[in-house]
């Protein structure tokens, strides 16, 4: 392992995040702040919706910001690398396993992925107004999900991206990550599912569903939420694989 | 001093057209396809053996398609070999793959540079991949700008730059670890007369200091100014190897005729391989012929003469001199262009 040449590549990833920073904010924040504005803000404060949906939305909109940053900073840019122009050509060159370049993806993915939830953090709190009730009681249980679930975002980032050709970008959109979205219990607790069986069973195929009932039962504990043991260890589970998968792909796309 | 390349009957077989080649179905239509059953195969390099000394220049010639690419790509690291081993220098190149990474540089037929950087960026970007201090790297990245007239542009991103200029900063990018072995794949295509003799210098340059470079090309001249030694390759296989000079001289004769008539005449042929000079005739369709010989002006009176006599009318002479372009059509009965 050749870790000047890794710290290298980071670099290089740093670089062109920071370049491109305020895109990438207005990505990270926008969409989150929006909902939580009118869901959590409008809906509730209108009526609508009771003020405990706030504790419920914000844990899901964290995860969902940090799921869908991680997979987009490592898909996106992938996606194009790996195109006509072979752009990733000069680091595929470069004197480093070619997987330990996928490993470093993956950790940039995940630096990105943490920075967005922890924007998102406070900047959808402020969006929600008053009545959040949000713990930090178990900072180390709440550290450990965040990891948990960037990493799971910037591996899975990899296998799309090395899966997923350019002209399909869109139904990746619509096909995956919507629908991952939408049962991802990202606006509910699963245990509001319990009316729906097959679909309370069908979900748990869905990786976000652990992010979101994860960081639900570290932030807002009084919601119920999938155990948190189960949680963090389907996640891990997740990981590993999404990690083995992604990692494969990347070596096998990398030479032709 | 520079290091030696060697490759141990190198085979390589698509199932799909290789990634570089996309879309050019005519060239590949002509590496011939095995027929099993209904899965495609291309063999795009098949049982290549050679053995390129340290230092100098040597070049892979040969038309599109010839399996030109495919080779640069197993001797990078980039296009895993079917069958077959590669060494660059010491280094088994698909055992030791970092390791021979560490001591080539490339230049791709198509430059893939790094999008989201500055001209700079990417060659301080590439020194610190091999592991260059920032200070040596800044140097050198200064000094590359320099010797490749990109100073003004070293703050551009690289996606406002022209072809001809990416073309040179990917030779700048290149060298900037001091390769011991440079592989140049295609690298004057696309490039003006201007910058194309600034290459060639800057080849030649780098040739001078021990290091072995590897070029691919399909334009004679160039094989012909900067090569040491030459393989001319067609169809995945090597069908000719030498210095210019030797592959030119073992053209039967040197000079060839290429000759065009009305219909066909046997008697006409015959009387041709009987002209003096004349080394071979070949004859690739009834109506043409192709004359090697030692001479070329001096036979179009005795031509002239034969047709007449046979009753032929002479429709088109085209003389070429001594050339690879020569070489390559009578090893293939092919022009390199077509």
């Amino acid at each position: 392992m050749n870790w000047r040449t890794f710290y290298a590549l980071l670099a290089r990833d740093r670089r062109v995040a920071r370049r491109n920073a305020i895109t990438l904010l207005v990505q990270v924040m926008l969409q989150p702040l929006l909902f939580c504005f009118v869901f959590g803000r409008v809906l509730t404060t209108g009526g609508f919706m009771r003020a405990q949906f706030k504790s419920v939305l914000l844990p899901g909109v964290i995860a969902t910001s940090i799921v869908i940053t991680g997979i987009q900073a490592v898909a996106m840019p992938l996606i194009g690398e790996f195109q006509f122009s072979r752009e990733i050509e000069d680091r595929l060159l470069s004197p480093i396993e070619n997987g330990w370049i996928g490993v470093e993806k993956i950790l940039a993915g995940m630096i990105l992925a943490l920075a967005a939830g922890l924007v998102v953090i406070p900047a959808a709190w402020l969006t929600m107004g008053s009545g959040v009730n949000i713990s930090f009681a178990h900072p180390f249980a709440f550290a450990g999900f965040f990891l948990l679930v960037a990493l799971m975002a910037a591996s899975g980032g990899l296998a799309l991206g090395c899966s997923v050709p350019q002209t399909h970008i869109g139904l990746m959109f619509s096909l995956i990550l919507m629908p991952m979205l939408m049962f991802g219990c990202v606006y509910y607790p699963w245990a509001l599912l319990r009316m729906f069986p097959e679909l309370q069973y069908a979900v748990l195929a869905n990786p976000l569903v652990y992010a979101t009932e994860g960081l639900r039962g570290v932030m807002s504990p009084q919601v119920p939420h999938i155990d948190g043991w189960i949680s963090a260890v389907a996640l891990a589970f997740i990981d590993t694989a999404l990690m083995n998968i992604g990692i494969r792909k990347f070596r096998h796309k990398a030479v032709s | 001093m520079g290091i030696g390349i060697r490759t141990e009957n190198l085979r390589k077989v698509y199932h799909a057209p290789p990634p570089a080649t996309r879309g050019r179905r005519r060239a590949l239509r002509s590496s011939a396809p095995v027929p099993t059953g209904e899965k495609l195969e291309i063999v795009a390099v098949n049982d290549i053996s050679l053995e390129i000394p340290a230092g100098g220049t040597f070049g892979l010639l040969g038309p599109n398609g010839a399996g030109k690419s495919t080779t640069i790509g197993i001797l990078t690291t980039r296009t895993e070999p079917t069958s077959g081993r590669a060494f660059v220098g010491e280094f088994d190149v698909w055992k030791q793959t970092v390791k021979t990474k560490r001591v080539i540089g490339v230049v791709p037929q198509r430059p893939n540079l790094d999008f989201a950087l500055t001209t700079r960026e990417i060659l301080l970007f590439h020194g610190a991949y091999f592991g260059q201090s920032l200070r040596e790297r800044s140097r050198r990245a200064d000094e590359q700008l320099e010797k490749f007239m990109l100073t003004d542009r070293a703050n551009q991103m690289v996606r406002d730059l022209s072809g001809g200029l990416m073309q040179r900063l990917s030779l700048a990018r290149a060298m900037m670890h001091d390769p011991e072995v440079l592989f140049l794949d295609e690298p004057s295509a696309g490039l003006d007369p201007q910058t194309r003799l600034m290459l060639w210098e800057i080849i030649r340059g780098y040739a001078r200091l021990g290091k072995t470079i590897v070029l691919t090309t399909h334009y004679m001249e160039e094989a012909d100014e900067l090569c040491d030694r030459l393989a001319i390759i067609d169809h995945g296989k090597i069908i000719a190897l030498g210095t210019p000079q030797e592959l030119k001289s073992s053209i039967p004769g040197g000079y060839l005729l290429r000759l065009r008539f009305d219909r066909a005449a046997e008697e006409l042929l015959r009387q041709l391989r009987e002209l003096p000079g004349v080394t071979e005739v070949r004859s690739p369709d009834p109506t043409s012929a192709d004359v090697y010989a030692d001479r070329g002006g001096p036979l179009i009176g005795a031509i002239v003469n034969a047709t007449q006599s046979t009753g032929t009318e002479l429709r088109d002479v085209h003389i070429q001199e001594p050339s690879l372009e020569n070489l390559f059509l009578h090893h293939t009965g092919r022009s390199l262009r077509e």
